[in-house]
Formats: C-alpha cells, structure tokens, sequence
C-alpha cells in the first residue's frame, strides 16, 4: 500500500499506524504522529487503520523560538 | 516573578532555542541569564535519526519548564493538530499559539488566531497567543479563553524592538490584571528594559540571543536589562516635562559677575 510519510512517498506492508511505525524503523523513537491532518495519540496508534493514499506526519521535538 | 495560568515563573526572560551556534552555547545561555522558560516546536523526524531525542534530552537539562510553539502554521487546523501533538509530546498543556497571515512580515492573523485560541481553549489547553497590539483583538482573545497575551514588539527576527510604543502602552492599560508577554521583535537588551518599564511582565526572545557573536552574554545582557526596567517599573518614574528645571539649588548660588 503506498501512503505518503513526512511529505515522502512509501510502499509499505503494514495496516495499522503503530504497525507502519514499526516497519518505516522508528522503533521506540519519541515521535508524535498526525494522519490525514488529524492529530492521532500514541495510545490510539494499534486502532488506526491506514489506507492507499494516507499522509501519515511523524514529528520531534526541535529547536523553536 | 509573573504568574501565568497559576503557575509562577522563575524569570521575566523566556527564551528561544533555535538557531544556536551549538547545543552547549544555548545551554550557557540559558545558564547565564537564567531564563525560566525555553520554547520548543516539533518537526519531521526521520527514521532511525534520533534527533529529537537528543534534543529532548537536551532540554530536559536546561531543568526549566518548556513552551512549545505552533510555529510556521498558517491555518487554524495546522496551529491545532500540531498544539496536540505538542502536547502529548512534551507533556504539558501551555501552548504558544502562532497562526501566521503573511509569509513576510510573520504577522498574526488575527481571525485565525481567534478561532484557534477557542479551540484549544475549549481543549483544556493553557494558550498564549502571538498576536498584536490591537486591543480588539487582545479582548476576542481573552473571551476565547486565553489568560496570557503576548503582543509582538516587531515582526519576528527583525531586532526593531518596541515598534509601536502608543499601542503598546494603550494595550497594557487596557488590560491592566492580564499577564503580557512581548513576544518577538527584540534585538537589544535596552529594548527588553523599555518593555518592563512600559509594565509587560516578560519577554520572549530568541534571534537576538542567539544570532549575537556571544549569545550566552548577550542572554545575560537581556536579564540585566530586564531586571532594570522591571526596578524601573516598581520605582514609579517621574514625570518627563518639556522645559528644563535644575536639579541643584538655585537658592545660594553666589554672585561672581
């Protein structure tokens, strides 16, 4: 299925974001993550079914003024 | 020391960090000037990188509370997904919340700023809004929920300082019991002292610092400034007045024509 990941196009196999998460190598990495412009809560990850075309957004904490 | 949504802060000076030469000059900064808030925003992570880990990690250090920012987002719904997202992040429901109208000049849009404000607010969060002097304004905020303002000085990373004395004067009378923060615009640590002497109760600051050939003075600089015209402030200055008036006595002086 290929969504797009931080603005990226990817084939991924996984369904679900925590599952996506896993196979795209974040692992245990401190991120927050939004899909289609919708904030999704790391809790709500396993219950978030992904579909062709979806923008999954992955961020960090970063420098801000 | 100033008391935002109940909790009271460490130091009239909240600062930025972005744009430090290294990770150990924005430390130091922070060290010398004692600052008692540092902003922070999220971006893209790439996978396996760690970076934000790193400077989470870095952060944390620093020991002081963190304010994360809507930096960079132009619609309600960008400012509001990304303020969840900071949330659940760095663990903390204040938000710096920037809905930026204009590419150029970074200024607020107003409209947008409002119907966010209400969102969040609704949401639970603790919001301060970067926004303008307009008085209007400040008030739509306030009846959003907000309990802070934090009108600009200049447009973002100008180093012009307090741009429009008249407006910003009339918004802190008009709104005498709201916590203000002037937040942006700052180049010089004599500006920061104007703020306070005008009544603002901090200032946010981060290119200034930063972009300075020894940022960790330069952040020390604006704690001194701040603290002298917070002294200022509390001191109830006196009158200026057109013409001279002498300040030794007239009575005595002796007669050598």
């Amino acid at each position: 299925m290929k969504i797009t990941v931080n603005g990226e196009s990817r084939d991924i196999a996984a369904t679900t974001l925590d599952a996506a998460l896993a196979e795209l190598g974040y692992g245990e990495a401190r991120v927050a993550t939004a899909v289609n412009e919708g904030f999704v809560p790391s809790a709500a990850r396993p219950g978030t079914t992904l579909s062709e075309g979806d923008r999954v957004e992955i961020l960090a904490p970063r420098q801000g003024g | 020391m100033p008391t935002f949504y109940g909790t009271q802060v460490s130091s009239r000076l909240m600062l930025g960090t972005a744009q430090y030469p290294s990770p150990s000059v924005l430390a130091e900064a922070f060290r010398r000037s004692g600052a008692g808030i540092a902003t922070v925003s999220l971006r893209r992570e790439a996978a396996g990188g760690g970076a934000g880990q790193s400077f989470w990690d870095l952060i944390r250090d620093l020991g002081v509370p963190v304010l994360p920012n809507t930096a960079g987002c132009h619609s309600v719904r960008e400012a509001v997904t990304t303020a969840q997202m900071a949330r659940e992040m760095f663990g903390t429901d204040w938000i710096k919340l920037e809905v930026i109208g204009h590419a150029d000049t970074l200024q607020p849009d107003p409209f947008g700023l409002v119907e966010a404000a209400r969102i969040l607010s609704d949401d639970g969060f603790k919001v301060f809004p970067y926004t303008t002097q307009d008085g209007i304004l400040a008030g739509r905020l306030l009846d959003a929920g907000c309990e802070v303002l934090m009108p600009w000085g200049a447009p973002i990373g100008t180093g012009l300082g307090l741009n429009d004395l008249y407006g910003l004067r009339t918004l802190r009378a008009q709104f005498p019991d709201v916590p203000m923060v002037i937040d942006a615009g700052l180049g010089l640590p004599s500006q920061a002292a104007a703020a306070m002497e005008l009544g603002f109760d901090a200032v946010l600051l981060n290119t200034a610092v930063a972009k300075a050939g020894d940022p960790a003075a330069m952040a020390e600089g604006f704690a001194r400034g701040l603290e002298a015209g917070r002294l200022a402030y509390e001191a109830d200055p006196m009158e200026p007045r057109d013409m001279a008036a002498p300040s030794t006595p007239v009575l005595g002086l002796a007669v050598l024509e």
